[in-house]
Parts: C-alpha cells; sequence; structure tokens
C-alpha cells in the first residue's frame, strides 16, 4: 500500500486530535494552530487527488485490523478528494478572512474555543466525505450539528442565541429523523456499511418484500438531511443563523456545514439506496417541489430585506433549492449540476459574506440597505469583490454560477416531464437574483451625495474609506476568493469530467 | 435515669442527646448548621417597568396581527396543520413499523454473519470477555472515538454559553450559589464522607473491568463523576478547587482524547497497511488483556467523569 494512501485517515485524526489540543493553548496559538491544520490537511487531500488521479480508481482503506462488514472503513475516490481539498480552501479563507471579526466580536478567554469547534467541525466533515460507513457518519453529524452551534453563539448577543437555539432545535429534528431511517435500514438489512446495504436494497428491491419500511426510511433520512441543510420550508432557522454570527461562523456555515449534508445524502442515495430506486420511488419528486418552491421563496424573501447578511442568507434558501432541484430530476446530468452548483455556491456565498462585511465596514458597521449608499467608493477592493460575487450569483458568464445554471438547464433538457418547471424556475429565480443582487450592486456604486440621506440610519459624516493596506487579512481572503471564482468560472471542463467521473465510481 | 454515672458524665453521653433529641428539647443542628431562610427575589422597580415595555412593544411589533398578515395567517392555519402532520406522521411511522420484520425471528435480516461473528469469535480476537466492550472499542473503535468527542465538543459549547469570565461576577455568583441551601451541612458532608470513596472506587472498578463484565468507561466515567458532584455540594468549590479546576479537566481530556487518539491511530494504520500489531491480547479473563481496551476504557472514563462534573460545575454557577 502507498504511504498517500494513508492520508485521509491521518487529516481525519490530526483534525480530531487539535480539537482537544486547541483546549490547552491559549487563543492565539491555537489560530496558528487551526491555519496550519487546515493547511496541512488540504495539502494532503491534494496530494491523494493526484494519487487518485493517477491511479484513476478508487480504494478502500480499513479503519483497524477487521474488514468491513466487521469494522470500519473509509473510501476515497476523485470525488471524496477534490471535496476535501475544496472545504479546506474554502475553509481557511473564510477564517483568513474573518480573522479581525473574530478578534474583536469573541470574548479573549473563548478565543481558543473557538478553534476546537473549528478543528472539530473539519473533522467531521472530513469524516462524512470519506466514510464508507452509515453510523460513522451520523456520529460525525452529530460533531457537526454541535460544533456549528457553537459557532453561532459564541459571538454572545440576544439574536446569535435565539439562532443557535432554534438551530439546534431543527437541526436534532433533523439528526433524529436520520436516525430513524438509519435504524430502520439496518432492520431490514442487517448491515451499516454503505456497500453491503446497497446489496441487500437491491435484493430487497427485486424480490419486492419490506416495500414500504424501505420507502420510508429513504424519506426520513431524505428530509432529515433536507432539514439540517436548510431546503425550503425547513429553513427558518437560517437567516438569523447566518445573518449574525460572527463572520468566519456565517461565511463556514453557509458554505461547508449545509454543504456536508448535501454530500451525505448524494452518497446515501448512490452508495446506499442505488440511484436508480431512489429514482423509481417518487422521493425525489418531493425534493424537486420543494426545490422549486425554495428557488423562488428564497428570493422573494431575499428582496424583502433590509439587512445585507440577511438578504444573503436568504440566498442561501434560494441556491439550496437549485440543489435539491438538480436530484428531483433524477438524471445524472442532474447531480452533476447539483453537485458543480454545491461547489460554486460555496465559492461564492463566502465571498459575498466576506465582501459585505468589507462594505459595512465601510458604512459605520451599519447592515441597513440605505446605508451601503456609496460604499463601493470607500472599500474599493469589497465593492468589487461583492459584484463579482452578485454577477455569479445571478449567473454572468465568466463566473462559476454561470456554468452551474447553464448545467441545470442543460439537465432539465434531458428530463421529459420536468423540462419545463425546471426551465421555468430557473429564469424566474434568475430575474429575481438579479432584482436584489443587482440592485444592491447599484446602490453601492450610488455617490452619496445623489441621494437623500434621509432613509440613513447613520449620518455620512461616520463613513470611512477603507484601503486594502488596512485591512490585509480581509482584502487577501478576498482576492483569493475571486480568483477561485473565475477559475471555477473559465476552466470548468476538467472539473466537470472530474465529478462525472467521480459520480460513476460512486455508484 | 442510670445510677451509675454522675449527672455531668451523663450529660456527655450520646444516648443523653438521643434522648434530648426525641424529646425535642434541643435540636443539635442549631447554631452548628447554618439555616439561613430564602431571600425573597424584589426586582428593581425601574428595571422590572422597562422589562415589561420591552416585552410589550416586542409583542405588538412582531405579533401585531392587525397589521402582519403572514403572523395572522400563520397562528391561524398552524394549530391544524400541527395536528394533521403529527397524526400523518404517526401514522406513517406505525405502518412502516408494522411492515419491519418479526421481532426475535430467526430469518431477520440482522442476525446474520456480522453479529455471527461478533458472538462467536468477539473473545478470540478481541481478547475481551465483555462483547459489547470488544464490539465498540475495537471492531467499530472509529465510532467510539468520534463519540468521545462529542461529549468533549458538548461540553466545549457549554463552556462557551455559561462559563462566567468576568472575576466579580463569578464571586457574585458564588455567594449568590448559597442563598437557597444551607452552608456546610453536616449530614450532607458526613453521608458523602462515608459514600465518596466507595462511589469512586466503585467507579475506578467498573472502568477497568469493562472488559471483563458489565461496564466500560462510559458507565464508570459517570459514577465516578456523581462521586465528585456529591463531593462538591457537600464540601463546596473551595475544597475541590485544590484538586480539581477548569485547567485540570482541560489537561486530563486533552490527555485521554490524544492517549485514544494515538492508540487508535495506531492499530487503524497497522490494520490498513496489513502490519502485525504489537499489542498482545493476554489471556482473556486477566486483568491486564484484550490489547488497548483496557487504555481505551480508561480514556472514555476520564472524559466521561470530567464532563459530568464541568457540567454541573457550569450550570450552577458558570465555571469552577
Amino acid at each position: 500500500m502507498d504511504f498517500v494512501q494513508n492520508f485521509p485517515f491521518i487529516s481525519i485524526i490530526l483534525s480530531l486530535f487539535s480539537g482537544p489540543l486547541s483546549s490547552v493553548l491559549s487563543g492565539k496559538k491555537a489560530r496558528l494552530l487551526n491555519a496550519a491544520v487546515i493547511s496541512v490537511i488540504g495539502a494532503m487531500s491534494a496530494a491523494v487527488l493526484v494519487y487518485v488521479l493517477g491511479t484513476g480508481q478508487e480504494y478502500i482503506y480499513t479503519m483497524g485490523h477487521f474488514p468491513a462488514p466487521w469494522g470500519n472503513e473509509i473510501r476515497v475516490g476523485p470525488l471524496e478528494a477534490f471535496m476535501a481539498l475544496f472545504f479546506c480552501v474554502i475553509m481557511l479563507l473564510s477564517m483568513i478572512g474573518g480573522q479581525k471579526e473574530r478578534e474583536a466580536e469573541i470574548e479573549d478567554t473563548k478565543q481558543n474555543l473557538y478553534y476546537i469547534m473549528v478543528n472539530l467541525l473539519l473533522s467531521s466533515l472530513l469524516a462524512l466525505i470519506y466514510t464508507n460507513d452509515l453510523f460513522t457518519a451520523y456520529v460525525f453529524v452529530e460533531i457537526n450539528t454541535i460544533s456549528a452551534c457553537g459557532l453561532i453563539m459564541i459571538r454572545q448577543n440576544g439574536r446569535t442565541i435565539e439562532a443557535a437555539t432554534r438551530y439546534m432545535i431543527m437541526s436534532l429534528l433533523g439528526s433524529g429523523l436520520l436516525l430513524l431511517g438509519i435504524c430502520f435500514l439496518y432492520d431490514l438489512t442487517g448491515h451499516l456499511l454503505m456497500s453491503n446495504i446497497q446489496e441487500a436494497v437491491r435484493v430487497l428491491h427485486d424480490t419486492g418484500s419490506y416495500h414500504i419500511p424501505l420507502m420510508v426510511s429513504l424519506g426520513l433520512m431524505s428530509v432529515g438531511l433536507a432539514i439540517k441543510s436548510a431546503l425550503y420550508p425547513f429553513h427558518a432557522w437560517l437567516p438569523d443563523a447566518y445573518g449574525y454570527s460572527t463572520l468566519s461562523s456565517a461565511a463556514i456555515l453557509s458554505s461547508l456545514v449545509s454543504k456536508g449534508y448535501i454530500f451525505l445524502l448524494i452518497k446515501i442515495f448512490f452508495r446506499v439506496i442505488g440511484f436508480d430506486i431512489v429514482r423509481d420511488s417518487k422521493v425525489i419528486n418531493v425534493l424537486f417541489a420543494f426545490g422549486v418552491a425554495g428557488m423562488i421563496m428564497g428570493s422573494v424573501n431575499a428582496i424583502k430585506e433590509n439587512n445585507i447578511r440577511r438578504m444573503i442568507a436568504y440566498s442561501s434558501v434560494a441556491q439550496i433549492g437549485y440543489i435539491y432541484m438538480g436530484f428531483g430530476l433524477g438524471t445524472a446530468a442532474g447531480v452533476i449540476a447539483s453537485i458543480y452548483h454545491v461547489i460554486s455556491h460555496a465559492a461564492t456565498k463566502s465571498l459575498l459574506f466576506v465582501a459585505a462585511s468589507g462594505i459595512t465596514d465601510a458604512s459605520a458597521k451599519s447592515t441597513r440597505f440605505f446605508d451601503l449608499t456609496g460604499s463601493g467608493y470607500r472599500n474599493k477592493l469589497a465593492g468589487v469583490a461583492f459584484t463579482v460575487g452578485s454577477l455569479s450569483m445571478v449567473g454572468f458568464p465568466m463566473f462559476s454560477g454561470f456554468i452551474s445554471k447553464l448545467l441545470f438547464a442543460q439537465a432539465a433538457v434531458g428530463s421529459t416531464h420536468k423540462m419545463l418547471p425546471t426551465l421555468i424556475a430557473l429564469a424566474i429565480s434568475t430575474v429575481l437574483n438579479a432584482f436584489y443582487f443587482i440592485k444592491t450592486v447599484i446602490r453601492l456604486y450610488t455617490p452619496i451625495r445623489y441621494v437623500s440621506t434621509e432613509k440613513m440610519s447613520r449620518k455620512p459624516e461616520e463613513f470611512c474609506e477603507i484601503t486594502m493596506g488596512q485591512q490585509p487579512f480581509k482584502s487577501v481572503a478576498l482576492i483569493l476568493f475571486i480568483i477561485l471564482n473565475l477559475a471555477l468560472g473559465l476552466s470548468s471542463e476538467p472539473l466537470i469530467r472530474l465529478i462525472q467521473n467521480g459520480l460513476e465510481m460512486f455508484a | 435515669m442510670s445510677r451509675k454515672l454522675s449527672k455531668e458524665q451523663y450529660e456527655k453521653t450520646k444516648s443523653f442527646r438521643l434522648k434530648q433529641w426525641l424529646d425535642g428539647t434541643k435540636d443539635p443542628f442549631l447554631d452548628t448548621v447554618e439555616m439561613k431562610p430564602q431571600e425573597e427575589f424584589v426586582e428593581d422597580p425601574e428595571k422590572a417597568r422597562q422589562r415589561s415595555r420591552e416585552k410589550e412593544q416586542r409583542l405588538e411589533k412582531v405579533y401585531d396581527l392587525e397589521h402582519n398578515a403572514e403572523m395572522r395567517i400563520f397562528q391561524r392555519i398552524y394549530r391544524v396543520f400541527s395536528v394533521i402532520f403529527c397524526v400523518s406522521l404517526v401514522l406513517m411511522l406505525l405502518i412502516a413499523v408494522s411492515n419491519l420484520p418479526t421481532l426475535g425471528a430467526a430469518e431477520r435480516p440482522v442476525n446474520n454473519e456480522v453479529a455471527g461473528r461478533y458472538i462467536e469469535d468477539g473473545l478470540e480476537e478481541t481478547g475481551a470477555v465483555n462483547i459489547v466492550t470488544g464490539m465498540i472499542l475495537d471492531y467499530r473503535a472509529f465510532d467510539t472515538l468520534g463519540e468521545s468527542h462529542v461529549l468533549f465538543i458538548a461540553t466545549c459549547t457549554v463552556l462557551i454559553l455559561l462559563r462566567i469570565d468576568k472575576k466579580n461576577s463569578k464571586d457574585y455568583m458564588e455567594a449568590n450559589d448559597r442563598i437557597h441551601e444551607p452552608k456546610n451541612d453536616i449530614i450532607l458532608q458526613t453521608v458523602a464522607r462515608i459514600l465518596v470513596p466507595p462511589i469512586f472506587i466503585f467507579g475506578i472498578y467498573v472502568i477497568l473491568c469493562g472488559h471483563l463484565g458489565p461496564g466500560g468507561g462510559f458507565s464508570g466515567g459517570a459514577v465516578i463523576g456523581a462521586g465528585l458532584i456529591l463531593y462538591l455540594n457537600a464540601f463546596g468549590f473551595a475544597k475541590t478547587e485544590r484538586f480539581f479546576t477548569e485547567k485540570i479537566y482541560k489537561r486530563m481530556s486533552f490527555c485521554a482524547l490524544a492517549c485514544y487518539a494515538l492508540a487508535k491511530s495506531y492499530s487503524f494504520y497497522t490494520g490498513a497497511n496489513h502490519i502485525e500489531s504489537m499489542i498482545p491480547l493476554g489471556t482473556p479473563g486477566a486483568i491486564l488483556s484484550s490489547g488497548l481496551i483496557l487504555i481505551l476504557n480508561i480514556c472514555v472514563g476520564v472524559v466521561v467523569a470530567g464532563t459530568m462534573y464541568t457540567f454541573y460545575a457550569i450550570f450552577r454557577k458558570g465555571g469552577y
């Protein structure tokens, strides 16, 4: 066995280990440790990705001396390795971008607790990506949920405590449904390992026995994970959680935590149940309907919103709707589009959060829409970054959002019954997206002297100019985010091939 | 009254004091145990007015049913829909459960080679007489590794929420802590002095024999944690802080989790790379047997005991 093959296991253990280690370190040392751990794991994931692409096939790594189905194992393919690398990159950039806010908003004595949460969150994401065992996935879903709660409420004001409570209740409901689904499935198949469950489910499906509990279990798992990733009617926890938590928490939550659950759902569809059985089950029709509703309602709510961070948060509801609509199409092309959108949305949403915080810094910390007038001139880099993010979200060519919209449209054409609703929803949602994002961009670049200051809650004298040098960390993060976004938008072909390739190995 | 002792000597004996207590002439706890009546909570009227005003404003703003159409519609359909939803969910789950494989039947899918191997070869392969311990700490040790980190991160989250870092408010809480109960309760202290050592010894026994019989790190750790809480209640924070502070808790749980991670990394690494493990399994039934399981049980026990105690300490006064 090549040494590179140990890297996924080492990265999970390393991030798990760095959690307790941060608890005995000071806040500053914990921050450095966290950055180092994320970078090392990112580098290791890149090495694994190169290795897996080189051999052209997945491999199984046994966790312990007992082979599956008796022991645990993890499974590494190109898609998993790429996701691990990508999550590390986004997490590192979000942590860099939000460093100043973290130091200002979190009590000094609780700084290191934040890094415990982030390290354990990373380990749970990695485990969700790599695991080949349904129960291991559940254990790490627990870690993921608790650490996300901690990330929300570590900035302690009334809104975040309320948001964390709401998040906890909704998320635990989701976990409970997921666990129920796993229990049902275990009772029907006698296995917890994904590949063994799939064999057993195939037999059950062919003989037609235990059809009802099998479908109920599939439904429970899908709805559980949909609640946790904020699919439309279950999104009530999302705006406050993203809108009031500290910057890096909001960026990490929106771009990684919900995506980890979506990745687990893809795994359940492809590796546990089998996608053709999922397609026949009609569960995906429900997901499709919710996804389409989310695409429109999320945007409508975002238009009504007056607070820029909550507006971006509501836009997440719409984007999660896109992803579930892609699953709902029931074709491989739809799922590929969804996975691409997971990546593109993660890159864009964290960019938007960091850029929005740069803009509000230049507007006397006000997040109100009218106070942002002319802030694109006051903080030039953040203004440009916000514009890039907005254009990408709307689906402007050159940026990553365009490619995912294109992929969705192409996938819709391949589907017979769902083509028309998908295309209509895509069109309406794009117009609505454009409505609130471009409205904000225009507001950013409207000089203050052309508008009345009556609607503003702050006086223009309180505003200040912010140059790139004043916020070095944020500037670096923003520039890298912009480059990442352009790279995803301009050279998407290899990535799409990689997703296609990885998905084929999945099944 | 006995004539063998003089009256003075007799008044010093325990039987005299018992008689006094039975007669009701003297309460032995009077003056020895501090008994402070509960103080009535009096709120500053200005603050109370402000609070009620805020509440009213909030109600008006959020639940203003005259103007908030969304809220009005929501409130109307909320009850109906929640009942419909719950009933249909219950029905669905009942139907699903009634269609599950029959409980206890031999042909159930769960009675397969997985459970078979755990039962038949578990002792030989893991060296643990207790099959459950062998399963959670050897066959499926990765899950348990995650599970012990769940406990750790839960404690950290509670620390974020409830730990009070300001020094003077901590002192205030310490003073406040005793409002509702007597200080230095003799009954509690005597009982604790007798009970705490056996509780600790029993907890340690449960942890150390987790691979030989019922028990293990989770249950033993909970027993020790309960003992620590009893001790804290009897003697107060000043005494427990001599041997158990937040710093010690953090170091302890770090050492335990690190030890767990290292031990398991070794076994995962050797297992996946098909290297023979250097750890002997020993004779089943002996205390030093079953490879790493004993060490892992101790680690889990330390984490669980610390978590229990920390939860209690934080919920009681926001820190140690």
